[in-house]
């Protein structure tokens, strides 16, 4: 018993028919059993195909391990392509802070040069200080109120120290405190100014200051104040001002 | 940069959900659990490695099956099980008679799980897959027929041969099992 529609009934099970087709089917299968029959019969077959088919499942360990071999190139690809990046982001870095440490020397080389500058003109001059004072209690207030800062003077008594006088100094635009003293003939500028990144960087040993000014020199930095003493004087006696400013600060 | 990396995560997207059901069909392929793991992970390298050649659009699930399959046909038991299947009657197979009501019709309704799986694995690779992928995956026959690289016609015909095979597995376990 053959029937024109039973070639089409896979179609039908697998729902591959449309349109027309589907609701002629359909017709058809209430109007043949054989044909109803045979549909119900594909149709258990396909149900029991389908619940045995699915037997088989992957352990957790395999899942995790796919998981890891999907996602595990992506992130050596993320690695490959962020290492250079990094190292070079680096390296720029590096470049950037060795131009800027160089910078910053060779802007505290000027520096020098400016404060030799002034002591020299300070020394050449006809009124080297604008306050004419051996006494550190007249000479401290005649900064005030010129200066955004206040420092103290050391007491010189049993020193080989003189006072001098003061002036206003400008390094760099700002303004400063520079204190003369005499040492056996010899001058001394003391400098004062508050402390800025471009004058950090210059705490380097003395003779280093000696061939940067070309006089003797001592720098430090106390309470963010920068002094600087220069002067053509021994530099025992470069240091020994420098210690009895340090104590007066 | 940023577009592999949208791309391996649209892939891994795409294909985890399908992890399951290709370990299965793999694993129905191979009949073993070890070849089936291989089997899947090469798969999933090589569609992580050409996933930047699938075309958007187009069947993703058919386009992995497909790369699974053909890893399958070229490895060592899937050279050894395309040697054994006959598939070259095929196109014959549009006039072969259906006879629905046989008795081995009849005793599938009493043919249980067990019977259905063991006759699976009898049954020649060729037509366990078709059978898997329509009646398992639910693939259309236009989807089956991307997958396996055929023609839909001959879908159509293949799973009709291999349905014909399947009832006949099962009759004769039944029947061997009631004697």
């Amino acid at each position: 018993m053959t029937c024109e529609w039973r070639e089409k009934l896979d179609r039908y099970v697998d729902a591959e028919l449309s349109g027309s087709e589907l609701t002629e089917m359909e017709a058809h299968l209430r109007a043949c059993p054989a044909c109803a029959a045979d549909a119900l019969s594909r149709l258990q077959l396909k149900r029991m195909t389908e619940a045995a088919g699915r037997r088989y499942s992957p352990s957790p360990e395999f899942r995790r391990k796919i998981e890891k071999s999907v996602a595990a190139p992506e992130r050596s690809r993320w690695l490959s392509w962020w290492l250079p990046t990094f190292a070079a982001a680096a390296a720029g870095a590096l470049l950037l802070i060795s131009v800027f440490l160089w910078t910053q020397h060779s802007r505290g080389e000027q520096t020098l040069g400016e404060l030799a500058d002034l002591h020299v003109a300070t020394l050449a001059s006809a009124n080297p200080v604008d306050v004419v004072s051996t006494d550190r209690h007249t000479v401290k207030p005649w900064f005030q109120g010129k200066l955004p800062f206040s420092f103290n003077l050391p007491e010189l008594q049993d020193s080989p120290f003189k006072l001098i006088g003061g002036r206003l100094a400008y390094l760099q635009q700002s303004p400063g405190a520079q204190l003369v003293f005499e040492v056996r003939k010899h001058r001394i500028s003391v400098f004062i100014f508050q402390n800025r990144a471009e004058l950090s960087g210059l705490n380097s040993g003395p003779s280093w200051l000696r061939k940067k000014l070309t006089f003797n020199g001592e720098t430090w930095t106390e309470g963010g104040l920068r002094y600087f003493v220069v002067g053509d004087a021994n530099p025992a006696d470069v240091h020994a001002l420098s210690e009895l400013l340090k104590i007066a600060g | 940069m940023t577009d592999r990396r949208t791309n391996a995560e649209s892939f891994e997207a795409l294909a985890m959900p399908m992890f399951a059901p290709l370990y299965n069909f793999a694993h129905w392929l191979t009949q073993n659990r070890e070849e089936a793991e291989d089997l899947v992970q090469e798969t999933y390298l090589k569609a992580l490695k050409g996933f930047v050649t699938f075309q958007q659009g187009s069947n993703f699930r058919a386009w992995m099956f497909r790369i699974l399959r053909n890893t399958f046909l070229t490895s060592r038991s899937g050279l050894s099980a395309k040697m054994t299947v006959p598939l070259d009657l095929e196109e014959d197979l549009a006039a072969l008679p259906v006879t629905p009501d046989t008795p081995e019709s009849l005793l599938l309704t009493r043919a249980n799980q067990k019977a259905v799986e063991a006759a699976l694995e009898r049954l020649p690779v060729a037509f366990r897959e078709v059978i898997l992928l329509c009646d398992m995956e639910e693939m259309s026959y236009q989807e089956i027929a991307e997958t396996l690289g055929i023609p839909a016609g001959t879908v159509m015909s293949r799973l009709s041969r291999a349905r014909k095979a399947l009832r006949e597995l099962i009759a004769a376990g039944s029947q061997g099992a009631a004697k």
